[in-house]
């Protein structure tokens, strides 16, 4: 077998794989959040919480109701979504009219809350959550777990399908507008304050899709998105948050780049996205896909 | 008595705690084309706005219709069959041509179709995939008003469309409301031009401080001429 | 402005006379504690309250010098005066380069730039020999300070750290009522207009966090001495965040707040500290409701409160504090993007 640069290529495909799968997560995760920020202003600080509910929500429909992993993926999006939606009405919707660092802290301390609740209610060393498609297949090169495959493809669709829906349909053109001129779209007849409230439920879902994508990966854990939302904080600073094809780009690229990390320099692997972080903003601060303001 | 379609009546309003409307009052009837004239500032837009439910802080009386607006959000004031055409355009510029046309939902029926507004604004056939924003001023403006035109919506506000546009364009969309105006849409204009208000409209109503403190038919502009300059300051 | 004066001549005197006699009441190593948080929440404060820049990244600046500070005296035999010195410098150098990068972005951007910062302080803390890993370095001596005051004695220490933080207070204090805290806050109301101004935005953004940054470590390295401790915690997410909750539940911009909002939240741990997993969701807790219900903290709230009865006491006599406290309220509530 040949080898690049004195490092094996199982290793180097192996980690490409988990930068793939890493990727999938800051992908869905920074899409959500992109989507909220632009119609709401609001970075939800909660979304790393949301993430981690999604991930318990399964284990939950499957521990107590005995619902499998594919029901899951389908119930705890819906479940975690409407609880994001109880939390706008609620809470979030209170903070439009003022600075929106409140929604920040507000978000904030609900992600404390959350993940306390949790960790009080099934300590925080974690749940496992039994792989739906275990094996894989030998590619001679590597060996490629079909979960692994499953993920990394079912996530790139949800991508993209949530792409198609904001920059090419009717729905996604009301999103634009609102994002622009909220006022002046709904005085064209658009329940513009309903549309914030189904668009952060639907950011929610994404990231409690997200998590359920994740329990069989990592265990099921409290902390499991606290962490995560750190990352995908600067992923989003890095893409910049104005564009959603951006996004989906700059969280895969980065998870990708964080792999290969983990090859060639695994001491740099933690902070490799913060450093590329710093350098661009030192060199274009609104992000790769942002536009100045 | 025919009834008015738009009946305002001591309408106030306020941004914030500046109080801007101070007890408008004025009638459009259905088929008419009205102004409100008056001076930057005059309050004008902001009855617009109040009308449209877009002005935080509202009171007073609006009737479209027969049916009370005052009280009811934006989007449901755009159902009853009102829309609105800002100052400023609003063109959108993540949407391209096409999607700023038909971005506003139907509300009633009756608007035109698609092909009969290319009938009226050629150019924004050709510009379809062009981004919303890369028009120049006077096509924006045209497709401002185009979009308003579909949604089945009776009577039109259309807010000082003929703002920093050049000569022959101010034309064309002079023409424009007169078309529209065969076609039996109702439109509430507002103007500092009292020029090109007396080519296009029925009536006009002056604002100052936020309030109507005039009305002048289009037939007694010209015997108005000096006091309505000294009402607008030119 | 005599009347805001008066209150804030009597708040510090309150203070001194509480400062001084605390210790005959109360153990000396949970005000010290306080203080070291109170003048941590300080130093945040001057950013958020007085720039309008929220930093959600503060605890590396806390940490890391913590950190320094207990590796020199504990591994190199440094003077505790040395290490806190070292470590106010340390944390100004960081706060040169985290600053430099974070000011680029402003309002929600940057609280994520600086907490993304704060977390590559974090895993270089994980990974570094020198911080002790997952332990932290523990048993810092109390060494002799310039072989005189014995600090081993908590009563002799908790003054040195009383002194330590009054400096830190009195200085962010003279900053805040300086002409370049008059800039600051012309930034805070209105960045565009302090720059065509002819004021160098950037540059005075870059003065007041560092100085935020190596007050914050002065308290980090602080500390260390008094806990002969430095750990992750300190330097984690965690902290970052309860120095923002310490700062919103005093009240933000106010001089104060900061100072009982750090009081407040290390009682609460101290007192609850056996229910463990609850502190944080009560953490939690007093997040949403002051977000939602108190928001210009408690200091704030009392001070609007107290000016509205003074105004319709002596109707027409606006004291200053009314105003300076709505127009933080004005640029907290109204700013649009």
């Amino acid at each position: 077998m040949f080898e690049l640069i004195g490092v094996p290529p199982q290793a180097l495909f192996a980690q490409l794989l988990l930068g793939l799968i890493n990727g999938a997560f800051y992908s869905l995760l920074s899409l959500g959040l992109a989507v909220i920020f632009g119609l709401m202003n609001v970075i939800n600080f909660a979304h790393g919480a949301q993430y981690m509910m999604g991930a318990f929500c399964a284990w939950m429909l499957l521990n107590y109701l005995g619902v499998p992993y594919w029901g899951a993926l389908v119930l705890s999006p819906l479940v975690i979504g409407l609880f994001g939606i109880l939390l706008e009405r609620v809470l979030i919707s209170r903070l439009y009219d003022v600075d929106h660092l409140y929604g920040l802290l507000l978000t904030f301390g609900l992600a404390l809350i959350i993940e306390g609740l949790f960790r009080k209610q099934y300590g925080s060393s974690g749940l496992p959550y039994a792989n739906p498609i275990p094996g894989g297949a030998n590619l001679g090169f590597m060996f490629l777990p079909w979960y692994r495959a499953w993920v990394v493809a079912f996530s790139l669709f949800v991508c993209l399908g949530t792409w198609f829906v904001v920059e090419k349909t009717q729905l996604g053109s009301y999103l634009r507008a609102a994002t622009e001129r909220p006022e002046l779209v709904q005085a064209f007849g658009i329940n513009v304050p309903r549309m914030i409230t189904l668009t952060y439920g639907f950011g929610v879902g994404l990231a409690a899709l997200g998590g359920v994508l994740a329990a069989p990966i990592y265990s099921v854990n409290p902390v499991m998105g606290a962490n995560l939302i750190i990352v995908v904080f600067a992923v989003v600073v890095i893409g910049g948050m104005g564009s959603i094809m951006g996004s989906i780009v700059t969280g895969f690229g980065l998870g990708v780049i964080e792999g290969f990390t983990k090859v060639f320099y695994p001491e740099a692997s933690n902070t490799v996205i913060f450093v590329i972080m710093a350098v661009v903003l030192m060199v274009r601060p609104q992000g790769l896909y942002g536009t100045p303001r | 008595m025919v009834e008015a379609q738009l009946a305002v009546r001591d309408l106030h309003g306020w941004y914030g705690e500046s109080h801007v409307l101070h007890g408008m009052s004025f009638d459009v009837y259905a088929g008419e084309v009205v102004t409100l004239l008056g001076r930057n500032g005059a309050g004008k837009t902001s009855t617009m706005r109040a009308v449209m439910g877009m002005l935080p802080k509202r009171q007073g009386s609006v009737h479209f219709e027969g049916k009370e607006l005052i009280r009811l959000k934006s989007d449901r004031i755009a159902r009853q069959g009102l829309a609105y055409c800002p100052e400023e355009r609003g063109i959108f510029a993540s949407l391209n041509v096409r999607e700023n046309l038909v971005l506003p939902p139907k509300v009633k029926d009756g608007g035109l179709s698609i092909e009969q507004i290319y009938v009226l604004f050629p150019n924004l056939k050709e510009r379809g995939n062009s981004q919303g924003t890369k028009l120049s001023g006077g096509e924006q403006q045209m497709l401002a008003i185009a979009r308003i035109l579909r949604t089945g919506a009776k009577l039109l506000l259309l807010d000082e469309p003929t703002e920093g546009l050049a000569p022959v364009i101010v034309q064309q969309i002079g023409n424009t409301i007169r078309k529209l105006r065969e076609q039996g849409f109702t439109i509430l204009l507002v103007e500092q031009n009292f020029r090109f208000a007396g080519t296009v409209a029925d009536r006009h109503y002056v604002v100052e401080h936020g309030k109507v403190v005039d009305m002048i038919p289009n037939s007694a502009i010209e015997r108005n001429g000096e006091k309505l300059k000294s009402y607008l300051g030119v | 402005m005599s009347m805001s004066r008066n209150w804030r001549t009597l708040g510090i005197a309150a203070m001194v006379l509480l400062g001084l006699g605390a210790p005959l009441v109360i153990y000396p190593v949970f005000l010290m504690n306080v203080l070291c948080f109170a003048l941590f929440a300080c130093a945040f404060n001057l950013l958020i309250g007085y720039v309008g820049l929220l930093s959600f990244g503060h605890a590396m600046f806390f940490g890391f010098a913590s950190y320094l500070c207990a590796h020199g005296v504990k591994e190199w035999g440094w003077d505790p005066l040395v290490g806190i010195a070292a470590g106010t410098a340390v944390a100004v150098a960081l706060g040169v380069i985290a600053g430099a990068i974070a000011i680029r972005r402003q309002g929600i951007y940057f609280a994520m730039v600086t907490l993304a910062l704060a977390q590559m302080v974090y895993f270089f803390c994980l990974q570094a020999r020198f911080t002790g890993g997952e332990d932290g370095i523990q048993g810092v001596p109390r060494r002799h300070i310039l072989g005189l005051l014995d600090i081993a004695n908590d009563l002799i220490l908790y003054y040195v750290v009383l002194v330590i933080f009054a400096a830190g207070f009195l200085l962010v204090y003279r900053t805040i009522h300086s002409p370049f805290g008059q800039v600051l806050k012309a930034i805070r109301e209105n960045e565009t207009r302090a720059m065509s101004l002819g004021y160098a935005v950037d540059r005075f953004k870059l003065i007041a966090f560092v100085l935020s940054a190596g007050l914050s470590g002065l308290a980090g390295a602080t500390k260390a001495i008094v806990f002969q401790l430095a750990s992750l915690t300190d330097v984690s997410w965690q902290m970052s965040g309860e120095v923002v909750l310490m700062t919103l539940l005093g009240g933000m911009g106010t001089i104060f707040g900061p100072v009982i909002g750090a009081a407040l939240i290390v009682s609460m741990q101290n007192y609850l500290a056996s229910l463990d997993e609850w502190v944080v969701v009560i953490q939690g807790v007093i997040f949403v409701a002051a977000v939602l219900l108190f928001r210009r903290g408690i200091v704030g709230e009392t001070i609007v409160l107290l000016a509205r009865r003074c105004q319709r006491q002596a109707a027409g006599l606006e004291g200053s504090i009314v105003v300076e406290s709505a127009a933080l309220d004005r640029r907290l509530t109204s700013v649009a993007p």
